[in-house]
């Protein structure tokens, strides 16, 4: 019952959050490692306890039916035409009202991955075995050289705090994937094919892409640093960068 | 191989027509596919216990190398160790004997199988001794597999050798089970092993042509010049992996149903009791697995660019799985209940079997969610969730079915203290492996690395699964030598040393001679393998 109640709150959800979605302006973004979490966090529960279920039933049983003497048998119930249904049916239903239930929330959050904010600023991503480019509204790239001497490697994906950034992404030979831990997405990268995702880089923060779809022998070390600064630097960065690829 | 055996005759082996030889021959191929690629998962996990290089000079070699042992590992594991080891060695020895049958419907065609499973074996171990080694994971995506150097071409032959000899005993074993048998013997009381085998090989039947198709694609695109894959010349880069995991999606459960199957038969034998709604077991969740197998490939594509709508539906129906696999469970757990348990070696590996099953199987709902998964996927995550479920859970009972059966395919008892040391160095071994895989998974360690400076917080749980990898690779060795040595010195067996009331059991000795029962069998309409009570 409170399965059903629970699946059926789902439900509402989703619809009320869609049509709360359609209705909201976009100065609430919401980011979509937050979602992750918070549904990971929820299924983690939903996982405890279908594993505690099964799993302190397993054991209370494995000690109480030992064989008391060698020639013991077991004396499991003959289940009358009824009980091998609801035995069936009752299961299924519980499984199935989870089953929505998660759905339900999964799709939600699937909602927030898929939608990119209109104010998001687009960077061009390009993989090629095995690095990174990275292309900016006005045309300036920037990589980053894992063999590099230190200071000179580039300085991989620099972005904004505070404003979303939208991938938009393809592949020059295999295919690659972007995956980016710190803020919980990857989508591949393909020849012949684009494919976005978008990320929310709330506060200062540095970490890494790395290549998640095999690319050969340096595939291991297709990565780059992906480093979230405040604006204005971010603008000189950006300007820096524009004049010494002028130069170059 | 038995107490009173003539002499050794490896002709008559190899040109044996016997299904039980035929299992025999299938167990000894799988099994040394499982010990050269458990050799290369000891490589893979040295090579990831510290950071930087371990096993070579310099970075490209040591990614090359690391990628030539995982393509060999994947592969092998999967189509020359679990698949030939559950529906080949289980399958063969003791599905006629379940149903009280003489021999297969067509013994020659089995052999047929047997010879291409070993040539397929061949063909694999192969690709190490030509120069350019395939480097393509088992997966084998193009664009990559058909740019690379390295020779792909023995992973499309080894895949069609292999999947051919699994369509021969496809069609063998479901005509056997239609047409042989015994008389008396009724759909509802057949063995659960005996459902889980005909439920494989519906799928196997179903969709290994499409792996085929997808393999040969490959071929043609490498060395022919066809541009199926490439997408400059109007070819499609995703057909590939949809055509691919149209079959391996299914084929995990080709994996998952007879390990389940051999669980059923273990536990109901060690509880002395019948299957929990057996009913349920075998039309819900068996045939209900056959019927939603097909239909949730993507749910390995949500990474890949695929549609919106695509995404989200294949998330409900993989979510769906759960119905079916709940129901097996059900029946599974349900059958220690009122049993009177004893616990033998062959009950240990079952008992940690339902352990991994679980922690394997729950693993998989997150993955279903496609806003979760695409932080999950290719991570160590997943890595620890198929090797919950696949990996260490099917291998552990294919340990379950050796030990089991073992009395009745060599007359012997195995070494019951050896066994369990073995035991407990596997169970230990594999979770101290897998269980921090999970941890750094969350945390973002990419899966087939060999490389990760640029999170050196792993490296700790990465030592510590080497450290559990080199457990498993202890108790393994006592495992398979304790095999070897207890059959042809193990203490002579009874024909029923564990009171069994199944017809493999009941109705003939040990090991079993041609023809394998003494007199035709018949059934009464109340029997059952599982009739503990009478
Ligand atoms: C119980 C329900 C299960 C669910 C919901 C589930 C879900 C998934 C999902 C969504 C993935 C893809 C993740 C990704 O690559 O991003 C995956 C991977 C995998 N699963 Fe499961 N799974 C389940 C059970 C199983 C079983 C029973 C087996 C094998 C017997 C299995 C074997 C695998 C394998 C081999 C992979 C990795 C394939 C690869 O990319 O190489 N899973 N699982
Ligand atoms: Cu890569
Ligand atoms: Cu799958």
């Amino acid at each position: 019952m409170k399965k059903m109640l629970a699946t059926l709150t789902g439900i509402a959800l989703v619809v009320s959050s869609a049509i709360v979605m359609a209705s909201e302006s976009s100065d609430t973004i919401k980011d979509p490692a937050e979602e992750w979490q918070h549904l990971w966090t929820e299924v983690l529960v939903d996982l405890y306890i279908l594993g505690g279920i099964f799993g302190a039933l397993a054991i209370y049983w494995l000690f109480k039916y030992r064989a008391k003497d060698p020639d013991a048998v077991g004396d499991g119930p003959n289940l009358s035409r009824a009980q091998v249904w609801a035995w069936a049916i009752v299961p299924c239903v519980l499984f199935l009202a989870d089953d929505l239930y998660l759905g339900a929330s999964g799709w939600s959050a699937w909602n927030v991955y898929r939608n990119v904010p209109e104010n998001a600023m687009e960077v061009k991503v390009t993989g090629s075995m095995w690095n990174w480019e990275f292309e900016y509204e006005d045309g300036t790239t920037s990589t980053y050289d894992v063999d590099g001497d230190e200071g000179e490697k580039g300085d991989g994906l620099v972005v904004p705090v505070g404003t979303p950034v939208a991938l938009r992404m393809t592949s020059t030979d295999v295919i690659h994937s972007f995956g980016l831990t710190k803020y919980r997405v990857k989508e591949d990268l393909m020849p012949g094919r684009v494919t976005y995702i978008w990320f929310y880089p709330k506060e200062e923060a540095k970490s890494w892409v790395t290549c998640t779809e095999f690319c050969g022998a340096s595939h291991a070390r297709m990565y780059a640093p992906v480093k979230a600064i405040p604006q204005a630097k971010f603008e000189n960065w950006l300007a820096k960068r524009a004049k010494e690829e002028a130069e170059e | 191989m038995s107490a009173e055996s003539e002499k050794f005759n490896l002709s008559e082996w190899i040109f044996t027509t016997d299904h039980k030889r035929i299992g025999v021959m299938y167990l000894i191929g799988s099994i040394a596919a499982f010990g050269v690629a458990g050799i290369m998962a000891i490589l893979i996990r040295i090579e990831q216990s510290s950071l930087g290089p371990t096993l070579a000079d310099d970075a490209l070699t040591a990614g090359q190398q690391y990628n030539e042992w995982l393509y060999f590992h994947g592969a092998a594991m999967i189509l020359a160790f679990l698949i030939p080891g559950l529906t080949g060695f289980a399958a063969n020895y003791f599905l006629p004997l379940m149903i009280g049958a003489a021999d297969v419907a067509f013994p020659r065609i089995n052999a047929l199988s047997v010879w291409l499973f070993w040539c397929g074996i061949i063909v694999a171990l192969l690709g190490f001794v030509i120069p350019d080694t395939p480097d393509i994971m088992w997966t084998g995506y193009p664009p990559y597999s058909i740019l690379t150097g390295g020779n792909t071409a023995f992973y499309v032959f080894t895949v069609h050798l292999l999947g051919f000899a699994s369509i021969l005993g496809a069609v063998n074993f479901l005509v056997t089970v239609i047409y042989m048998r015994a008389p008396g013997m009724g759909w509802n009381q057949l063995n659960m092993f005996v459902w889980s085998t005909v439920t494989a090989f519906v799928i196997q039947l179903v969709f290994v042509p499409v792996l085929a198709a997808a393999v040969t694609m490959l071929l043609f695109d490498k060395y022919l010049g066809t541009h199926f894959f490439d997408p400059s010349a109007g070819g499609d880069v995703l057909l590939y992996q949809n055509l691919f995991w149209f079959y391996s999606h299914p084929a995990v459960y080709v994996i998952l149903l007879p390990a389940l199957g051999i669980l059923y038969e273990v536990v109901a034998t060690f509880s002395k009791n019948k299957i929990f709604n057996y009913k349920a077991g075998v039309y819900g969740g068996m045939w209900g697995v056959v019927l939603i197998s097909g239909e949730v490939w993507v749910h390995h594509l949500y990474i890949s660019g695929m549609p919106n709508w695509i995404r989200v539906g294949m998330m409900i129906s993989t979510l769906l799985i759960s119905l079916p696999v709940g129901l097996l469970a059900i029946s599974l757990f349900g059958t220690l209940y009122k049993g009177a348990i004893t616990f033998e070696l062959p009950m240990k590996y079952a008992i940690s079997c339902l352990f991994l099953f679980l922690i394997g199987g729950l693993t998989g709902i997150p993955l279903a969610i496609t806003a979760l998964d695409l932080h999950l996927s290719e991570t160590s995550f997943i890595h620890a969730h198929f090797h919950y479920i696949m990996g260490i859970f099917a291998t552990f009972s294919v340990f379950a079915a050796v030990y089991y059966w073992f009395p009745k395919m060599t007359g012997r008892m195995f070494n019951e203290k050896l066994g369990t040391i073995g035991f407990w160095l596997n169970f230990i071994g594999v979770n101290v492996t897998f269980l921090p895989l999970f941890k750094i998974g969350i945390d973002g360690m990419p899966r087939r690395y060999w490389n990760y400076e640029m999170f050196p917080q792993f490296e700790t749980w990465h030592f510590v699964a080497m450290i559990g990898a080199l457990l498993v690779a202890a108790g393994m060795l006592l495992t398979v030598s304790n095999w070897i040595i207890s059959a042809f010195n193990g203490e002579p067996a009874s024909d029923n040393p564990w009171k069994s009331k199944s017809l493999e059991w009941t109705h003939t000795v040990s090991p079993p001679g041609p023809g394998n029962f003494l007199k035709p069998v018949e059934v009464e309409t109340d029997w059952t393998p599982y009739d503990y009570r009478k």
